[in-house]
């Protein structure tokens, strides 16, 4: 029998399966579905203070291999977060969830998270200093060490749970804000978030997305977000939650060769509801066809001396 | 909903740029007419939305236009080929709704439909005949060669009124050039001809088309604003009382 389990700052999943942040909603509606327990733990749908609707559609664009979204973080507010929407997920999931913050400002960030910490069924915070769907937010925070480093430090402070900064991929040197975030006190990275880009519909000649451009997600980033995956584990000791473009078992592998404690499955659950639980189903027998007896045994072994 | 697999049964032209396909499997969850399928096409990423036509107890049917790369490679799909389809999808027409307000006043509903939003709506007919309600029909196309299912609804309606927009079929103009504005009306059909219907009828459902991601409710790509807050077109529409829209 092969060992599925992780452990990854004060949680001990049963796998290291996490559907990721704004792919999975609040859970509810993949619980229709599938026993969602089997999932080692769910990342919420971004969460701010106050309620949003998010940017006008069309807030989606196919791509080759891939989509991008301009949703601009639709959300109920912290307030309808922590009183309904994990009060109802709770019903239906009885482990710990990785409850996903974002702001406009540093006090909003610090905010959201004290808030949202407070909530028993909260393991994990991860703070998205990464979505590149509104201004003045999101991303404006993640794109350099200094503001990265100050977020990461003001929500320390007042977070009840342990804090993972979630890092976007549209900068030169992921591994030099994974730094300044491990050195403001952050627990663990989470990485990446979309790759800024864009359509054109050649009939308008327009944008195909109102917002103009989107994040891209799916298939066509994984080696991007391996990479860089790889790249911020090799620099950091403090464990690095794995996404993009994961859709199967032996892509899961390959991100905790790369370095990662644990992995979040976004696009793939759009595209195939069923995927967390396909894979869930197909990772033991193939690490038992890979010789491999437990996850911790292969983490980072693309680039640790032997 | 369900994933499964399902054969294209049939596949043809029906009328200009615009395929009926049949597609057999299991069609038993279907609830309500105006609920929609997402389909996969191999070699495009996102799956897509279509409407469902009509049901038999053993395929589905659904019909669709050529506007982009997907539908245009769905019109050379073969019978034989199986596509993995998530069903059905979506609230679906309200027949309940319709029938109270039958009680009280029969003459006032419409069926009303423009362009390939007219597909959904024959399904919906259907079912109501089968209810013993007749409703009157307005069907809307651009012109001539783009008509399709006329006979169709005449097969089950007794008023059925066809307009063209150049008046190369029927009489000239839009679909609210014969509405007469008191009606409760069943709707489907592009935006501006949706907000149109809206403006100059008493009540009533609208059928509505968005951009999705995922089809079920979980990637927010589709949502919209109403007066009862934002819901997502895919999940809580794609029907949408005439009371709860907001333009």
């Amino acid at each position: 029998m092969v060992n599925t389990e992780v452990y990854i700052s004060g949680l001990m999943l049963e796998n290291p399966i996490i559907p990721a942040s704004g792919t999975f909603g609040y859970g509810r509606e993949f619980a229709e579905l599938y026993d969602i327990n089997i999932l080692g733990s769910i990342a919420l749908k971004g969460t701010t203070m106050k309620r949003r609707y998010g940017n006008e559609g069309p807030r989606i664009a196919e791509c080759e291999r891939g989509m991008l979204n301009s949703i601009g973080l639709q959300n109920p507010g912290v307030d309808a977060v922590t009183d309904e929407e994990i009060p109802a997920l709770s019903e239906v999931f009885t482990k710990k969830v990785i409850a996903n913050v974002c702001g406009f400002s540093i006090e909003e960030y610090a905010l959201c998270a004290e808030k949202i910490s407070r909530s028993d069924k909260v393991g994990i915070i991860e703070v998205n200093i990464s979505c590149p769907n509104v201004s003045g937010g999101g991303m404006a925070f993640g794109t350099s060490p200094e503001a990265a480093g100050e977020v990461t430090k003001a929500v320390k402070a007042v977070s009840k749970k342990p804090v993972y900064m979630k890092l976007s991929p549209n900068v030169t040197d992921i591994a030099a804000i994974a730094k300044a975030c491990e050195k403001a006190g952050a627990d663990g990275l989470s990485l990446i978030n979309t790759l800024a880009g864009m359509r054109v519909d050649i009939k308008k000649r327009k944008p195909v997305l109102t917002n103009k451009s989107g994040g891209l997600s799916g298939p066509a980033i994984f080696p991007i977000a391996l990479k860089m995956v790889h790249d911020t584990a090799k620099a950091v000791n403090i464990p690095v939650m794995g996404i993009g473009g994961i859709s199967r078992a032996s892509e899961v592998l390959e991100m905790i060769m790369a370095g990662a404690h644990a992995v979040q499955i976004g696009t793939a659950n759009l595209i195939d509801p069923w995927v967390c639980r396909k894979i869930i189903e197909e990772l033991p027998a193939l690490m038992e066809r890979s010789g491999i007896d437990d996850l911790d045994g292969i983490r980072g072994a693309a680039w640790k001396k032997q | 909903m369900k994933q499964q697999d399902y054969e294209v049964i049939e596949n043809r032209l029906i009328a200009k740029n615009t395929y009926e396909m049949k597609l057999m499997g299991n069609t038993g969850e279907i609830k309500r007419p105006g609920q929609f399928i997402n389909l996969e096409v191999k070699g495009f990423f996102l799956k897509r939305p279509f409407s469902i036509c009509y049901r038999t107890r053993e395929y589905i049917c659904i019909v669709y236009k050529i506007a982009g790369g997907g539908t245009e490679a769905m019109s050379s799909m073969a019978v034989g080929e199986k596509l993995s389809v998530l069903c059905p999808l979506g609230n679906g027409y309200d027949m309940e709704d319709c029938c109270s307000l039958l009680l009280r006043k029969s003459s006032s509903l419409l069926i009303a439909g423009g362009g390939t939003g007219t597909a959904p709506l024959y399904g919906l007919a259907k079912e109501m005949l089968k209810k013993g309600i007749k409703p009157k029909v307005i069907l809307g196309f651009g012109s001539k060669d783009e008509v399709f299912y006329e006979e169709n609804f005449r097969d089950i309606a007794s008023d059925v009124t066809v307009v063209t927009e150049d008046g190369s079929l029927g009489e000239k103009g839009l679909v609210t050039d014969i509405m007469s504005g008191d009606e409760y009306v069943f709707a489907c059909g592009p935006t501006s001809m949706l907000k149109a219907v809206w403006e100059k009828s008493a009540g009533g459902q609208f059928g509505f088309e968005s951009r999705m991601g995922c089809g079920f409710g979980a990637c927010m790509g589709c949502s919209c604003k109403t007066t009862g807050g934002s819901k997502r077109i895919c999940r809580e529409g794609p029907i949408l009382k005439r009371e709860e829209i907001l333009w």
